[in-house]
C-alpha cells in the first residue's frame, strides 16, 4: 500500500483513513471475500443482512459475518432485499438487536432487476431510523434534492450511485454528483457502478469523500489483487483532489506565460 | 393491461419460429457482438441451427452476464413434498390420479421431521410441493405447514395447484416469499391432450397464475416449461415471451425460469422428442442473453456430470439431494446418503443422487460459493 497522506474521513463518531469501502456479495467464497477486504485496506465493509444469521446463534450455513473481524472493520449492515421502508426498518432493528453496529446502509429497491433505490421509501425509513439512533447511510439515485432532504433528516452520509449496481459503467451521473458534492454538509460516498480503478479515482478527484466497490472486486479473477488496485486508485484520486487539480480549459495556456514580466 | 393468457391468444409465434429455423450466421454474430438478445426475434435466432456453431462463445458470454448480475454464487434450495394426493390426470406425471402409487399427505409432525433433516443438511431455502387435492391439500393445511417451517427456513416457496389471488394472501402473510407454477406445455392443443381431468386442464387459468400470485404479494415468481411434451423451439419462445410479459407487469418480483426435461415417472407417457444436451445448453444461453436478470433454476432431474457442466454457464439456483416423494428425506441414511427403501410414491426419479454436501463441494471447486441463506423472514413478517 502507498503511504496514507490524505486527510482522514469522519462519518458519525468514526474516523477512517481509507476512503475505499467494500461490499461482501458475489464472491466465489467467503475466504476470497475476506482476503479481498484485507487487501483493500478498507476499514468499512458492508454486509447484506439477508445473508447473515440474525438469531444470535452460530450457523455454519449463514456465517458470512464470521469471516470479518469486527475490530478491524466497521461492519455496515445493509438492508438489501427490503422493498419498502417498513421492511428496511424492521431488518435494521433486528440487526441491531443481534448485536451488530447501530449503523445501516439503507438500500430499498423494489425492482429486483436494476436494484435502483426508491427515493420515497428511503426518505421515510431514514427519518425513522435516525430518530431511533442509527447512523444512517442511504443508497440513492444521484438526486441532489433528495440528498439535501436526507441530510435534513439527519443521515450521516449520502451514497449516490455512479451507475446501476453491478453495471461497471463508471460515473455516468457525474453532473448530478457534482451538485451533490457541492451542496453536501455530510460526506458523499459514490456507491455502485464503479467498475474500474480509474472510475474510483475519477470519483475521488471530483471530491467524493469515499467510494464503495463490490462487483468489480468480487468477480475479478484475482479479487485481492483487484482490491489493491482499487485502493491505490482511490488514494491517488483523493491526493489529487486535496492538492487541487488544474481547471480545464478549451484554450491553450502556456505553462510559462510570456506576459509574466508585466506583473513583475 | 391484458394478462399473459389474453396476450397469448394473439401472439404470433410463427415468425420467431421461422427465425429459429432459418437464422443466419451473421445474425447470431451480431447478437454476440451486442452482448444480449434485445427482442424475441433475436432470442429465436439464438435457438437456431446457425447458433449451434457458436455454443462456446455463447456459453462464455452467458457466464459473464450471469456473474455480473449474480456474482460467483449459487443459491441452494431443496423441495419438500407435502402430499402426492392429486385429482388431476396428467399423462406424464407420477402423481396422476390413475397411477397406482401409495398416496400420502404428511402429518405436521412429519413435515417438521423432514424440515429438521433438510435444515441440518444446510438448506435455509425450501420449496413446498404438493399435488392438487381440495381435501388433502387445503389452504389451511399449507398455511400451518408454512407457519411451522418458517422457524427453520428464512425463505419458503410454494409449488401447488393454482389458486385465486385472495387464497394466496394468507400464505404470503404466513411467510411465503415465492410461488412457482410451470405451464408444462405452452401448446394449447397438446396441453389439452395431456391434462384430461381435474382443474389442471384449464390452460389459461394456469397461465395467469403468476400474475394472481403477484397481486397477492409474492415477491419471487417461478415459471417454466416441461421440455419433452412439445417442440422445444415453440416452448422456449412461449416461455421467453411469458417471462418478458411478467417482467413488465410484475416489476417488483424477482423472476426465475426453469426448463425441466422429462424424466421417467409412473405412467406410460412417451415424450415427443428428447431435448438433446447441446440444445439444452443452447437454450440456457439464449435465455440468459434475453433475460440477463432472471434467475435460472436447475434441479436434480439432470445427471451430476451435466449439472457440473451447466452450473457455470448461466444457472443461479440449484437443488441438491432431492427427494420427490412425501416423507422421502426420512428414508435417506444420513451417513451414506443412500436411500433405505424404495421410493414408490415419487413424482419422478431424480438423476443427480449426490448429497447436498457433495454438490456444495463441487460448486466450490468450480469457483462458486453455495449460498444457503439469501433471504430473511424479517423482510416479510413483523
Amino acid at each position: 500500500m502507498t503511504q496514507q497522506t490524505t486527510q482522514p474521513l469522519r462519518i458519525g463518531d468514526r474516523e477512517f483513513t481509507s476512503r475505499l469501502f467494500v461490499g461482501t456479495g458475489k464472491f466465489s467464497s467467503n475466504e476470497a471475500m475476506r482476503d479481498a477486504a484485507a487487501a483493500s485496506g478498507t476499514e468499512l465493509v458492508t454486509v447484506a443482512l439477508k445473508r447473515a444469521n440474525l438469531s444470535g446463534d452460530s450457523d455454519p450455513f449463514a456465517n458470512i459475518l464470521d469471516f470479518l473481524e469486527s475490530d478491524r472493520y466497521l461492519i455496515l449492515p445493509n438492508t438489501s432485499g427490503a422493498m419498502n421502508a417498513e421492511e428496511a426498518v424492521r431488518i435494521a432493528r433486528l440487526a441491531a438487536a443481534a448485536g451488530l453496529p447501530k449503523w445501516v446502509k439503507l438500500e430499498i429497491h423494489p425492482d429486483p432487476n436494476y436494484l435502483l433505490p426508491d427515493p420515497i421509501e428511503t426518505l421515510a425509513a431514514a427519518e425513522t431510523l435516525v430518530k431511533e439512533g442509527f447512523t444512517v447511510m442511504p443508497y440513492i439515485n444521484a438526486d441532489p434534492v433528495l440528498a439535501l432532504r436526507l441530510q435534513d433528516v439527519g443521515c450521516a452520509t449520502v451514497m449516490p450511485l455512479g451507475a446501476p449496481i453491478g453495471s461497471n459503467r463508471g460515473i455516468e451521473t457525474r453532473a448530478q454528483i457534482e451538485i451533490i458534492i457541492e451542496q453536501a454538509r455530510v460526506p458523499v460516498v459514490v456507491d455502485a457502478g464503479i467498475g474500474a480503478p480509474s472510475h474510483a479515482a475519477a470519483a475521488m478527484e471530483m471530491g467524493a469523500d469515499a467510494v464503495l466497490v463490490n462487483t468489480a472486486i468480487a468477480i475479478a479473477s484475482d479479487p485481492a489483487a483487484m482490491a489493491r488496485a482499487f485502493a491505490k486508485a482511490t488514494q491517488a484520486g483523493r491526493e489529487a483532489y486535496e492538492i487541487g487539480l488544474g481547471a480545464t480549459s478549451s484554450k491553450a495556456e502556456a505553462s510559462s506565460p510570456l506576459t509574466a514580466f508585466l506583473n513583475a | 393491461m391484458p394478462t399473459f393468457s389474453e396476450k397469448y391468444k394473439t401472439l404470433d409465434l410463427d415468425r420467431p419460429l421461422d427465425i429459429a429455423a432459418t437464422a443466419s450466421i451473421a445474425s447470431v454474430e451480431r447478437i454476440l457482438q451486442q452482448g444480449r438478445a434485445r427482442s424475441l426475434e433475436e432470442f429465436a435466432a439464438l435457438l437456431s441451427p446457425a447458433a449451434e456453431g457458436y455454443l462456446e462463445p455463447l456459453c462464455h458470454l452467458s457466464q459473464k452476464i450471469t456473474q455480473k448480475h449474480f456474482g460467483k454464487t449459487m443459491r441452494m434450495f431443496a423441495p419438500l413434498y407435502l402430499s402426492n394426493e392429486c385429482v388431476n390426470v396428467c399423462k406424464y406425471c407420477g402423481f396422476s390420479r390413475h397411477n397406482d402409487i401409495p398416496r400420502i399427505t404428511l402429518e405436521l409432525e412429519t413435515v417438521e421431521a423432514e424440515a429438521r433433516i433438510l435444515h441440518k443438511q444446510g438448506f435455509r431455502s425450501i420449496l413446498l410441493v404438493a399435488g392438487e387435492h381440495p381435501k388433502y391439500v387445503s389452504n389451511g393445511y399449507v398455511e400451518e405447514c408454512v407457519r411451522r417451517l418458517s422457524k427453520f427456513f428464512p425463505s419458503i416457496a410454494l409449488e401447488l395447484g393454482p389458486l385465486e389471488s385472495e387464497r394466496y394472501q394468507p400464505l404470503v402473510a404466513a411467510g411465503c416469499e415465492a410461488l412457482l407454477v410451470y405451464q408444462e406445455t405452452y401448446h394449447e392443443e397438446t396441453y389439452r391432450s395431456l391434462h384430461t381431468a381435474g382443474p389442471k386442464k384449464h390452460f389459461h387459468w394456469r397461465m395467469d397464475t403468476p400474475e394472481r400470485a403477484y397481486a397477492a404479494g409474492f415477491r419471487r415468481l417461478g415459471i417454466g416449461a416441461l421440455f419433452g411434451l412439445h417442440d422445444w423451439h415453440r416452448e422456449a419462445l412461449a416461455l421467453a415471451s411469458h417471462a418478458e410479459h411478467l417482467l413488465q407487469v410484475c416489476w417488483k418480483a424477482q423472476l426465475n425460469v426453469s426448463m425441466p426435461r422429462m424424466r421417467p415417472a409412473k405412467g406410460e407417457f412417451e415424450q415427443v422428442e428428447f431435448l438433446k444436451d447441446h440444445h439444452f445448453v443452447q437454450l440456457i444461453t439464449a435465455l440468459r442473453l434475453f433475460l440477463p436478470h432472471a434467475g435460472i433454476t436447475l434441479s436434480t432431474r439432470e445427471p451430476a456430470t451435466l449439472r457440473d457442466g451447466l452450473a457455470p454457464i448461466g444457472i443461479t439456483t440449484m437443488s441438491a439431494g432431492s427427494s420427490t416423494e412425501p416423507g422421502g428425506y426420512s428414508s435417506f441414511d444420513e451417513s451414506t446418503f443412500q436411500q433405505t427403501r424404495e421410493q414408490e410414491g415419487e413424482q419422478f426419479h431424480i438423476a443427480d443422487e449426490r448429497s447436498p454436501k457433495e454438490v456444495a463441494a463441487v460448486l466450490a471447486r468450480l469457483g462458486y460459493e453455495p449460498v444457503w441463506k439469501d433471504f430473511d423472514q424479517s423482510l416479510v413478517r413483523a
